[in-house]
Order: C-alpha cells, then sequence, then structure tokens
C-alpha cells in the first residue's frame, strides 16, 4: 500500500498556478540562500536532529556490547548499566539498544535507497509525460494509477514467499518501485508549466535532444523542488518500512524498528510494563521522519521567498 | 464531460483487471502449494487416505487444471461471488470470513478519514499565518504525522487501557457482552472502537493540517489576495477565498491517502486485536491462509476504487473547471 505525502508538498493541481523558484543567480544568490538557510529555525531544527540520529546510526553498532538477535541470560531487565544492557533486554533476553541501533541503522538504508529509486522513477515518469504530453501522457499516467492503487502487499507477499532469506534491501528496492506515483504526477504538473515557457522553446529551435533539454533545462529549474521531493519519499519509505516489518513481511536475517515493535506487541510487553522496548523503535521513526519533514518546509521557505515569515 | 468519465472507467478497469491477476498470483506463484499445508493441518495417517485426500483437495480448489484455465475459473467464481474457502477454518468459505470483519474496519476508516480531513482542514487554515496558533499546533502536528500508526495505536493501548484502565485493552466488545441490538450493547462496542478510532485519527489530522496550512500560506501570497487587500477586502473575506483555492489539492490528497490510512488502520487493528480485515489477515499471513489473504486483498481492491471514483465525482463537483472540460490539468 502506498504511503502518502503525509505532509504534502505544497503545489497547487493547476500548472498555472506552480510556483517555480526563480533560476538561481551567480554567487551572490547563493550567499543569499545560504543567509536564510542559515537563519531559518525549521531547517536547523531538522538538520541537526537528522544529523544526529545518522551519527546514532553509524556509531551505535560498534559501541553496542551484544549482537541485535544475540541472547543474553537476564530476561526482561530493565535499562541498566549492568552488562552493557543501556536500554534494558526483551523478554528474551536480547539486548534492545542493540536492536535499536541496528534498526535506526536499517531505516537510514531504507529511506535512503527506496526514496531514492522512488524519485528516480518519479523523474523518469513525471518529466517524460509532462515534456512529450499526448500518447505517452496518457499511457505514463494510466500506468501511474494503476500502481497507486494497487495494494502493494499483495505484491510484497509473492516476493516474501520466493526469498527464504530476505535482506532489506530487496524491501527498499520494493518500496521504492511502488511509492512513487503522486512524486511522479506533482513533476508532470511542474514540468507541464515549464514547457511552454521561451527558453524551452529557445532550447528546441537550437536542435538539442529532448532528453538534454530535460536535463539540463527543465530539472535544474525545479532542482529545489526535486530535493524537497526526495526528502518526503526518504520519510515515507521509513514509513512503509515500518509498516510492513510490522506485518511480518519484514526482512529475515536482522531486526528492524518496524520487527521490534512487532515482536512487543507479540510478546504482550504491554501488559508486561517492558516500555524500554517498544517505546525507543517508534520514538526513533516519528523523530527523523518528524525532523525530515520539518526540514522540508524550512527548505521551501529558504528557496521560496514568498513563505518566508518575517 | 461524458469523455472524461469514459476515460476515467476505462483506467479504473485496467486497474482492476492488473490488481485482480495480481491477487489472483499470489497462492499460485507461491513455492509450495495451498493444499499440501492443508493436509498438513489435517494429518492423516494413512497414505492411501492422505493420497485421495490431495487429490480431492487439488480437484475442490481447481488446482489440477492447466493455469490458464484456473486463471479463467479465478474471473468466474469471482463474478459469482466465491473467494474460495478458508485453509485454517476450514470449510469457512473466505466471503463469509470477509463479511463479519468488514463492518469493524469501516467503522474504524470512514469517521477516521472523515473527521480527520474535516478537523484537519479547519485547524491548518486557521493556523497559517498566525502566529500563536501556528507555533503550537504546527509542531504537534509535524510529531503526529511523522509517527508510524501502530506506535501510537501501542502508546495509546499501553497508558490509557494497559495502566489507567480507562479504555479495554482489545477486541470489539466484551466476551461476556450478550450481541443483541440494545444500548448497552452499542455502547459497548463504541467503548472499544474509541482508541482505535482515536489512533488513526491523530495521525492522519497531522497530516491533513499541515498540508491545509502551507497551500492557505500560497494561496495567500498569490496575487488575487494581494489584489482583494488592496481593494480593502476584510481578511476574511480573503481567507475564505483561500480556503477554498487550497481545499482543492487535498481532496486529491485525499485519493493519494487512502493507501496509507488503509495500511495504518490495519496494523491499528493488530495492536488492538480489533477483528477487523487487518487483524484477520495478519493471522492469514503469519498461517499461510492464502485464500483468505486472497480475499481481502480483492476486497480492498475493490474498496480503493470505489473510493477513487467517488472522490473523482466529488473533485467534478468541487471544481467547475473540471467540468467545463479541462481534463487532467494541460495548460
Amino acid at each position: 500500500m502506498s504511503a502518502v505525502p503525509t505532509a504534502p508538498l505544497a503545489s497547487p493541481s493547476d500548472p498555472s498556478e506552480v510556483e517555480i523558484p526563480a533560476p538561481a543567480r551567480p554567487m551572490s544568490g547563493f550567499r543569499e540562500t545560504l543567509h536564510f538557510a542559515l537563519r531559518n529555525r525549521k531547517l536547523v531544527f531538522g538538520l541537526a536532529m537528522t544529523s544526529a540520529l545518522l551519527l546514532i546510526a553509524l556509531i551505535g553498532p560498534f559501541i553496542a556490547q551484544h549482537g541485535p538477535l544475540a541472547y543474553g541470560t537476564d530476561l526482561a531487565l530493565r535499562p541498566t548499566t549492568h552488562g552493557g544492557y543501556w536500554f534494558g533486554t526483551t523478554l528474551q533476553g536480547q539486548d534492545v539498544f542493540a536492536q535499536f541501533v541496528n534498526g535506526l541503522r536499517l531505516a537510514f538504508i531504507v529511506g535512503a535507497i527506496g526514496g531514492g529509486i522512488a524519485a528516480v522513477v518519479a523523474m523518469a515518469v513525471g518529466f517524460t509525460a509532462g515534456y512529450r504530453g499526448g500518447v505517452v501522457d496518457e499511457v505514463l499516467n494510466m500506468i501511474t494509477n494503476v500502481v497507486l492503487v494497487i495494494p502493494t502487499f499483495a505484491l510484497l507477499l509473492v516476493i516474501a514467499a520466493y526469498l527464504q532469506v530476505r535482506g532489506v534491501l530487496p524491501e527498499a528496492v520494493f518500496i521504492g518501485l511502488t511509492s512513487w506515483p503522486w512524486a511522479a504526477r506533482a513533476l508532470r504538473a511542474q514540468t507541464f508549466s515549464l514547457v511552454s515557457r521561451d527558453f524551452v522553446d529557445m532550447a528546441r529551435l537550437s536542435g538539442r535532444s529532448s532528453r538534454k533539454i530535460i536535463v539540463k533545462e527543465i530539472a535544474p529549474n525545479m532542482s529545489s523542488y526535486l530535493f524537497m521531493m526526495f526528502i518526503l519519499l526518504f520519510g515515507s519509505a521509513i514509513l512503509i518500512a515500518a509498516t510492513l516489518d510490522f506485518i511480518g513481511l519484514g526482512p529475515s536475517n536482522t531486526i528492524s524498528l518496524g520487527q521490534m515493535m512487532q515482536l512487543s506487541v507479540q510478546n504482550a510487553a504491554l501488559q508486561l510494563h517492558l516500555w524500554w522496548w517498544f517505546l525507543p523503535p517508534g520514538l526513533a521513526i516519528m523523530a527523523l521522519v518528524g525532523s525530515l519533514y520539518v526540514m522540508n518546509v524550512g527548505l521551501d521557505e529558504v528557496f521560496n521567498p514568498k513563505l518566508r515569515d518575517m | 464531460m461524458l469523455r472524461y468519465f469514459a476515460r476515467k472507467l476505462f483506467v479504473y478497469g485496467l486497474t482492476f483487471i492488473v490488481a485482480v491477476t495480481v491477487d489472483w498470483a499470489i497462492p499460485h506463484l507461491m513455492p509450495g502449494n495451498p493444499v499440501l499445508a492443508l493436509m498438513s493441518r489435517i494429518q492423516a495417517q494413512d497414505p492411501q487416505v492422505s493420497q485421495t485426500m490431495y487429490h480431492h483437495y487439488m480437484r475442490a480448489f481447481n488446482l489440477d487444471l492447466p493455469l490458464w484455465k484456473q486463471y479463467g475459473y479465478f474471473w468466474v467464481s469471482l463474478a459469482h461471488g466465491d473467494l474460495g474457502t478458508s485453509i485454517v477454518q476450514f470449510p469457512t468459505p473466505v466471503s463469509s470470513i470477509i463479511l463479519h470483519a468488514a463492518p469493524y474496519t469501516l467503522a474504524l476508516l470512514l469517521p477516521a478519514i472523515l473527521l480527520s480531513w474535516y478537523a484537519g482542514n479547519k485547524v491548518g487554515a486557521l493556523a497559517a499565518r498566525r502566529k500563536v496558533l501556528d507555533n503550537s499546533a504546527l509542531p504537534l502536528s509535524y510529531a503526529l504525522t511523522a509517527t508510524p500508526y501502530m506506535w501510537l495505536a501501542i502508546l495509546l493501548s499501553w497508558t490509557l487501557a494497559v495502566t489507567w484502565r480507562v479504555f479495554p485493552v482489545g477486541f470489539a466488545y466484551d466476551p461476556t457482552a450478550i450481541r443483541t441490538l440494545s444500548w448497552t450493547f452499542v455502547g459497548n462496542l463504541a467503548y472499544h472502537w474509541f482508541l482505535p478510532f482515536l489512533s488513526l485519527f491523530l495521525v492522519a489530522f497531522g497530516g491533513w493540517a499541515i498540508g491545509m496550512r502551507n497551500m492557505i500560506i500560497y494561496e495567500l501570497e498569490s496575487d488575487y489576495a494581494h489584489y482583494l487587500g488592496a481593494l480593502g477586502a476584510p481578511q476574511r473575506l480573503v481567507r475564505k477565498y483561500a480556503f477554498r483555492n487550497a481545499v482543492l489539492p487535498q481532496v486529491t490528497g485525499l485519493a493519494l491517502a487512502l493507501g496509507a490510512i488503509l495500511s495504518g488502520a490495519l496494523v491499528t487493528e493488530i495492536v488492538f486485536s480489533y477483528p477487523g480485515l487487518g487483524f484477520q489477515i495478519y493471522n492469514a499471513i503469519t498461517n499461510q491462509d492464502y485464500f483468505v489473504i486472497q480475499g481481502i486483498f480483492l476486497f480492498i481492491i475493490i474498496g480503493v476504487l470505489v473510493a477513487n471514483f467517488i472522490i473523482d465525482i466529488v473533485y467534478l463537483i468541487v471544481d467547475p473547471r473540471t467540468r467545463i472540460g479541462m481534463e487532467g490539468g494541460r495548460s
């Protein structure tokens, strides 16, 4: 099931109303952007939070005292410094801290790969549909609609049954290949509004190939938009992965944040008040995805002077 | 107008065919064989008996036919409303499992979607360009929309149900309740319904509020809004126009968000052991009950298609430009 921009890019459906940020002027424009970027509280907050979480994900697994899947002898231990179980243990004696940092790392991997693939597909479909129009547009639009509506769980179920040992990579690729439709639609609308501009006509008259015009003329004019789209896809890929893992369709050779929540619910951690088991994974996802979304709005305000709150 | 509908219906028809084909493929492309799973459940001792039963079930599920015939029969039985039989709860037909579970899911989903959309849009519109409200409502909305559905469900269940015992921990009604159409039973249902509903509502609410707030700011900065302001129109009027324009993308957003809210409902049901479709599908996945998985997915596909179609019609009503013939947004 596709997840969606819970915080949609503010893009009016009518392309004539779409705001295209002015092409960046050399140097002074960059300086100006930097000036506003450093003074935008949302952007700075989001960036700092994401970086902090990334640091934990990078360093955490090295300082964890136990393997994420290793069983210890202390069962359902409260958070303690004893034995290196900083976040306590699960009901079966696994180290919650080790699972937590491992899951956080997986979340970044799923976000980067899943979000990246989704962004690439969305750009390919959106640019082509918007630039070519006509029959190509119709066909691509149809494909977009089909992917949007198909319950992606059904597809994943078939794949899950085939791959006996599943890593996080197939899951990320899968999420990337199914979560692009809304972004493709938004890009198509943006491209429509650019195609009729003079500079695109000029490029066409000069005999450049369509591919070159898209890459060199159209894409740079919405580079900020593309970047923000990637951030949203990154965040939604993490949320989708958590949902899939929670249902039991996640990776089988490691443990993710979604699986931590699944196992805690399955083992009645709620009734047993093992809060150190089920609180950290959800909190980490909330903090990561939330800071990504906040960063996104901050970027929007930096790139689009009209939105600056002054 | 007619062309608009004809094209929409064509896309929906195509989507339906593709989706049903994927759905049909679930038990067929899977390695192993659902009948073998059923046999291992029955545990017949005599090899002669198990051999006979195996062939009987292969025929009963049409699994002994060539693939293309199986595919054809799938459509035929689909047209008859026959979705097969559950393997785990043999011989309960899948359709009766769905009929028992679907009302619970719909009772969660419909109010959660509609109320969160309404409330989120209202709050988002109020918060835009208003310092105090923006600074309080916006961070909260971001936290809510970034929360995984199951985690908020876990949080609410742990605090309000397990620790403080204000609400029940799970299920649709007390096991001791008498299932009649009485006020006490309806009250009991509502009492169990509230927490899963609240959890769904809150996450969805955050997304709508943020979307609306950002859209309103875009609209308030557009030329027509400035012009109205320069003419001396009261702020209330300008905001009213901005709201009407900003609501259009939110209607489209509703169609895009359906999948996410739906999967949210599925995991929320799992946390609360709420006996809807999500709970059933979770059990079916863990028990490899292919025909139940297949049937529930089919139901979901049809539900999503119907909902999309309704949203299309709503969009046609609220946006006059679509009626005049601006199809798709070509400028």
